[in-house]
């Protein structure tokens, strides 16, 4: 038979089985959780508690995932034309020179906004010539995009060493990082927004970029179900030889969506640096690129699941800090190993309750069901 | 002595929510040929699955010898006596002939003990059936005809005494196909019990004992074959009447619309495909190129579609130039009014996770008819699909559903629609009802005869002999990728098999 499952209502598609998966993620995390002699339960409900209890947290809890929506939408790109890129770490990482020279060239003289504006358009293109070069040896060379783009990462992290190092740092100072930007280098924290319900976010770095990302949320769906570029993207990704067939110019498609790719993991630089330190430090993407395969993952690359499931990697990594700092037995590395946990249920093996899932909802629609295949045929 | 090879009794089996067999009662009587014969999706393959251990039955029960029998997965099947020859063959490619044939029954770690019982079990086979096959040959380098006798082969080493056989013919041309009747009447002498599945009623009444038809996951009669006939077989098999002929009356060709020039194609291994091929298709004919499967055709369509590159050769298109050589770019031929439907639809005619409508515009959606500046006008592509939905009548008519979600015979006519509605010049159609139902051809037939009589010119590769003898006005035949003759359309089935086979232009060869 060509159609071993049979479809499912959309709400089962994309809520149940990523829900299910997620919950079989945090139970075998729950044992490791129990295996080091912790509760989990309490651990539970600490993590909860410290993402989601208090102003701060929340705030903290939507910085991180101001991060990740960019660079979750980042893989998701390249994953509807069939491309893995795993650069998005390296990408947001050179896409900060993007952000940091223009903040620090302008920030004495321009308004904040026109210096945002400046260093959305500097991170979105030093993100995308870094994911260029990739996407091109890809297109024109046939080396492998998961080979590369890890590659470019390791280049990435010695050449921003470099350049802050012997660059950027000014003269005198110890740190690897550069001056700190004046005020219209930093972009206006969203307190108005936890005035409006009520709540105190103290000092949570929480900034206008997560209203950027929302945007380009939309923008991502805009560009990949409404555009013709989209639908060029999307054939790639579904069936390279219907797209020659079509006659769709493939390098072309692959180049173009690998810079796209590149500019949405780029624009991630802005939140920890226009709006966070204020200065472009050593290591400030942190593994936010990363995390991205797996929001992009969870989120079965469409925005409206990108979006939820990067405030869910937001949650783990603020309450996951609260848990090490209560249960000391608990290192933050747990957050890695949860992290992997839902790359391989979400990921890896998303289709391991989905004969069972369908055979459940077969049974239950069984007449109905009976009716419409006839109707099909 | 219990006479019934095989019995099944109530096999029912759902894939979620497609219920691919409903209840199925069958008994196989022992040392019979028996068919089993349905359309495409009718629950055939799902059957014999389930019969050889790839798919446990819902409900059902299985008899083997009158013995209630457990089939858990192919190795049950193998102990249980029952051999498959599949489709597409399960054959190692650079394995010789004996190292397939022990492949999964070694016996023991070291090979040479094994090899040497093989080899002479082999022979013993070979005589009792005259299935003559050299147990060194490498098995790429041996004809499909031959493979096919190698799986055969594989089976009764297993010790199968019953044989499943699905749609065995596919491949072969009408002389290896013959043979591969005869082997089977062979084994049915020798006591074996062969199951053949097929869609192609004329084996059926050429070979079997007994017909069970399929349709839509059930069994809905068996005959004997000597007092049946193709068309209650065909009205079974669709649930109503069906014309087998197609009806066309004679052509009246025009201008050259298509000619091809000395075009040679090379595929990715380097090895020539299509070589120093030269021919015209003319508006309002239908030039038919039979042959067997992998001799050229599908790198000839590709090659004057513009998707693979060829090594020599000119290709005009109404008269003007294709740069089939360099550029030729697919969207390009088609604003220049050359219209393909693909011979593989569902990897290249369509994307199946699309929905309806996203297919109808493959290809055409740079035409502004469709967008809004650099937005798809998702309006206009609905309501021209809902158009084409209707004038072809796709089933179901709706034009958001996923293209996977269609039978066969519809996705081939979302293609179809779109490269028809178009009104090309040209149209090149490679193997148009493959995989699709009986009811679902007639239509494609006549559509493809409507296109002539509109003053096209139809280009149309078929591995169907039948299919290309009743539609084409002309047939020329392909053979190791170049053109061996050129014949009328009803010039007999034996003539052509010879020229498939390779036998060289009988007609020039005596001059």
């Amino acid at each position: 038979m060509s159609v071993p499952y049979a479809k499912l209502p959309a709400w089962v598609d994309y809520g149940l089985i990523p829900l299910i998966n997620l919950a079989v993620a945090f139970a075998v995390a729950g044992l490791v959780v129990l295996a080091v002699g912790e509760s989990p339960v309490r651990a539970a409900g600490l993590m909860i508690q410290g993402a989601f209890g208090y102003g701060e947290g929340i705030g903290f809890t939507l910085y991180y995932a101001t991060n990740f929506i960019f660079t979750g939408l980042a893989v998701a790109v390249a994953f509807h034309c069939g491309l893995f890129n795993i650069g998005g770490e390296g990408q947001a990482y050179v896409a900060g020179l993007g952000v940091a020279l223009p903040c620090l060239w302008l920030d004495q003289f321009a308004p904040w906004y026109l210096v945002f504006l400046a260093a959305i358009v500097g991170s979105a293109l030093a993100g995308a010539a870094w994911a260029l070069i990739p996407g091109w040896l890809q297109a024109k060379r046939g080396s492998h995009v998961v080979i590369t783009t890890i590659m470019f990462n390791f280049i990435a992290s010695s050449l921003m060493v470099y350049v802050l190092v012997d660059v950027l740092k000014p003269a005198g100072s110890m740190a690897p990082q550069t001056r700190a930007f004046a005020e219209s280098g930093q972009l206006p924290r969203l307190d108005w927004m936890f005035s409006w319900a009520g709540v105190d976010m103290g000092g949570a770095p929480f900034n206008l970029s997560f209203l950027l990302a929302l945007v380009m949320a939309g923008v991502v769906w805009a560009v990949i179900w409404r555009t013709r570029l989209g639908y060029e993207i999307r054939t790639m990704g579904h069936s390279p030889r219907a797209a020659a067939y079509a006659g769709i110019r493939q390098s072309r498609i692959i180049i173009i969506t690998m810079m796209m790719s590149g500019a949405l993991a780029g624009m991630m630089a802005l939140n920890p640096i226009m709006g966070d330190q204020h200065r472009m430090q050593l290591d400030f993407v942190g593994g936010a690129g990363f995390v991205g395969i797996a929001v992009a993952l969870m989120g079965r690359s469409h925005p409206v699941g990108i979006v939820p499931a990067a405030i869910l990697f937001g949650m783990l990594y603020q309450g996951g800090a609260e848990i090490s700092f209560e249960m000391p037995q608990i290192s933050r590395d747990m957050i890695t190993i949860i992290q992997g946990l839902v790359i391989l249920f979400a990921g890896a093996l998303e289709n391991m309750f989905r004969p069972a899932i369908t055979a459940f909802f077969a049974t239950l629609g069984g007449a109905r069901a009976d009716k419409s295949i006839a109707a099909a045929e | 002595m219990n006479d019934i090879a095989i019995e099944l009794k109530g096999i029912d089996k759902k894939f979620g929510l497609v219920h691919a067999n409903k209840n199925i009662n069958l008994s196989v009587r022992k040392g019979t040929i028996h068919g089993i014969i349905g359309e495409n999706g009718a629950g055939k393959s799902t059957l014999m699955s389930i019969l050889y251990g790839f798919y446990q039955a819902d409900n059902g029960d299985i008899f083997v010898d009158g013995r209630k029998t457990v089939i858990r997965d192919p190795n049950a099947a193998i102990a249980a006596g029952i051999g498959m020859v599949h489709q597409h063959f399960m054959l190692v490619e650079n394995f010789t002939v004996l190292e397939n044939i022990m492949l999964g029954a070694e016996e023991s770690q070291i090979l040479n003990a094994g090899i040497t019982k093989a080899r002479q079990e082999l022979k013993r086979l070979e005589q009792e059936y005259e299935l003559e096959v050299d147990p060194d040959a490498i098995i790429e380098e041996l004809p499909v005809g031959l493979q096919q006798r190698v799986e055969i082969l594989k089976a009764l080493y297993r010790g199968a005494e019953i044989l499943i056989l699905d749609e065995p013919t596919g491949v072969l041309t009408p002389a290896e196909a013959d043979h591969l009747f005869r082997i089977l009447e062979q084994l049915k002498e020798q006591g074996k019990t062969i199951l053949l599945i097929t869609h192609k009623l004329r084996e059926i009444m050429a070979v079997t004992d007994e017909v069970s038809v399929m349709r839509r996951g059930e069994m809905v009669a068996t005959r004997t074959t000597a007092e049946t006939s193709v068309e209650e077989l065909a009205e079974l098999m669709v649930g109503r009447h069906v014309l087998l002929h197609v009806e066309k009356g004679p052509a009246s060709p025009g201008e050259v619309m298509l000619s091809v020039e000395n075009l040679t194609v090379r595929d990715s291994r380097g090895v020539d495909m299509v070589r120093n091929v030269s021919f015209n298709v003319r508006a309002g004919e239908i030039v038919g190129i039979a042959g067997v499967a992998g001799n050229g055709q599908s790198e000839l369509l590709q090659a004057i579609s513009g998707i693979r590159r060829a090594v020599t050769g000119k290709v005009l298109l109404q008269g003007e130039p294709i740069h089939v050589t360099g550029k030729a770019d697919p969207s390009e031929l088609r604003h220049r009014g050359l219209a393909h439907v693909p011979e593989d639809r569902q990897h290249m005619g369509l994307v199946l996770k699309f929905d309806e409508s996203e297919n109808s515009i493959l290809g055409y959606h740079d035409d502004p008819k469709y967008l809004k500046g650099m937005f798809l006008d998702i309006d206009a592509i609905r309501k021209d699909a809902t158009n084409k939905i209707e004038k072809y009548d796709i089933r179901p008519p709706n034009p958001r559903l996923k293209t996977a979600n269609f039978s066969g015979g519809n996705q081939q006519k979302i293609v179809l629609a779109r490269e028809m509605e178009r009104d090309p010049a040209v149209l090149v159609i490679g193997q148009p009802t493959r995989g699709v139902d009986v009811g679902a051809i007639e239509f494609i037939h006549k559509r493809i005869i409507e296109m002539r009589d509109a003053g096209k010119a139809v280009l149309l590769v078929s591995v169907e002999l039948d299919e290309i003898r009743s539609l084409a006005d002309r047939v020329l035949v392909m053979f190791d990728g170049r053109i061996v003759g050129e014949r009328a359309p009803d010039t007999s089935e034996g003539e052509l098999g010879l020229l498939m086979a390779g036998v060289e232009d009988t007609k020039e060869a005596a001059q």
